[in-house]
């Protein structure tokens, strides 16, 4: 079943003239566990098909579900709720607190949800832990290098119960080793049943998702097949190519 | 790939039995690219012929003769792995010209002929990704191998991108006239005109 369900979804920007259709009929579903890549080039409306299903934004048409129930009927308590303990989200610039140390910044949204702040702590911790940044618990954002901000971003964004997580180009400017680091966190939140969506123009961090959907103007235009199985592609001679 | 090459590197890593070098050759490129294993002993031949390796010159030929790398072998080996290989000219690239015709026939939508493309591309992509995904279940070697598939998939996926960008742009815009330098451009990736 779908975890994350938006139905027909458009998006108008502005008034008259200044109408501007930042995304336009989308429907997507997201099932538990399932790692969707939502690839397409910058302007294709791909950030703003991720803010909508965060219920950051709400759409000018179209339904948003999460777990069978409709964002449009929730409370604005309700909406906050969810942003707070079941979605994690990961922006390119990281968006760490630089006043609060890396375990600080993890366990924020489970204080922000009432735990205690010992217990917030220890879940913090494990989750850092987990992800080999023990060592990094304790520094400020500013004093950790690129790739590890972005592994703590990711750390706070998978924390506690999360049960869907939103990443808008999760590598940044990171290089490729990074860039790898990060989609196995994913993959491996996607193991423990979090549903992820994650918007990129970069194909080598899409081809880690289960399945990519290309986003062109607006609109989705195709997306991948469940695919075969990798064995086939030690065997040369075996692979078909398009129309060939 | 060189089957000479790649038996003075086995080598380069202290002498090595016939038989042993043909089970690591199998083992080190037979996963990513399978070659004909029968070549092995014709070019050890060749290669003692040549004076790039020794064997132990015994007179029997079975799988037990053994066989070291010389100092003109580790020559030829070291100069080989410098050697750029020819990336100078493009190569006849079958995507390039089927996207340079799609845009010229009538009824065609070229965007959708690239997505067709980029999609096969990525989902080829998301093939050698799972491989990698279980990083216990493969070596080094063989990792790096995959990684090189990747990146060369991937650029191709980005060319597609900016071929898919630029047309759009250039159909909102009148055509400009080609220049003079284009025909021999034309020569060097293919394209008969």
């Amino acid at each position: 079943m779908s975890f994350l369900e938006l139905l027909h979804v458009s998006k108008i920007y502005g008034e008259g003239q200044n109408q501007v259709q930042a995304i336009q009929d989308v429907s997507l579903s997201v099932a538990a566990g399932e790692l969707v890549a939502v690839m397409g080039p910058s302007g294709s409306g791909k950030s703003t098909l991720l803010t909508i299903a965060g219920t950051l934004e709400e759409p000018t048409s179209g339904q948003v579900l999460v777990g069978g129930a409709a964002v449009s009927k929730m409370s604005r308590a309700d909406k906050a709720r969810l942003r707070r303990r079941t979605f994690g989200y990961v922006f390119q610039d990281f968006n760490l607190l630089p006043g609060l140390t890396a375990v600080e910044n993890v366990c924020l949204p489970l204080e922000l949800d009432g735990l205690t702040a010992r217990k917030a702590r220890a879940i913090g911790l494990q989750a850092l832990d987990e992800l080999e940044l023990t060592e990094q618990a304790e520094r400020f954002p500013d004093e950790l290098s690129g790739g590890e901000r972005q592994r703590v971003a990711i750390a706070r964004a998978v924390v506690g119960d999360r049960r869907l997580v939103l990443a808008d180009e999760p590598s940044g400017a990171l290089d490729s080793v990074n860039g790898e680091a990060v989609m196995r966190m994913l993959v491996t939140a996607g193991h423990r049943g979090v549903a992820t969506v994650v918007v990129t123009h970069d194909a080598q961090l899409a081809s880690w998702a289960d399945r990519v959907v290309f986003i062109r103007d607006g609109r989705i235009v195709d997306q991948t097949t469940p695919p075969a199985s990798p064995e086939s592609l030690l065997q040369p001679g075996t692979q078909p190519g398009p129309g060939r | 790939m060189s089957i000479r090459h790649a038996l003075l590197a086995l080598l380069s890593e202290g002498p090595k039995y016939g038989l042993q070098l043909r089970q690591e050759f199998e083992e080190r490129t037979g996963e990513v690219w399978p070659l004909n294993v029968g070549q092995v002993y014709t070019t050890l031949q060749r290669l003692e012929r040549d004076g790039l390796v020794e064997s132990d010159g015994t007179a029997d030929e079975g799988p037990q003769k053994g066989f070291r790398i010389t100092a003109d072998g580790e020559g030829e080996l070291a100069a080989w792995l410098r050697t750029p290989p020819d990336l100078s000219l493009p190569p006849r690239d079958e995507l390039v010209i089927k996207i340079l015709v799609a845009w010229r026939v009538p009824g065609v939508d070229v965007h959708e002929v690239i997505q067709v493309h980029r999609r096969y591309l990525v989902e080829l992509m998301q093939q050698w990704t799972r491989l990698k995904e279980d990083e216990a279940q493969f070596d080094l070697g063989f990792a790096l191998a995959v990684d090189a598939e990747l990146f060369r998939l991937d650029s191709v996926v980005r060319w597609l991108d900016t071929a898919d960008g630029r047309l759009k742009r250039a159909a909102s815009e009148p055509l400009t006239p080609v220049s003079p330098a284009m025909p021999r451009l034309r020569r060097r990736v293919g394209v008969r005109r």
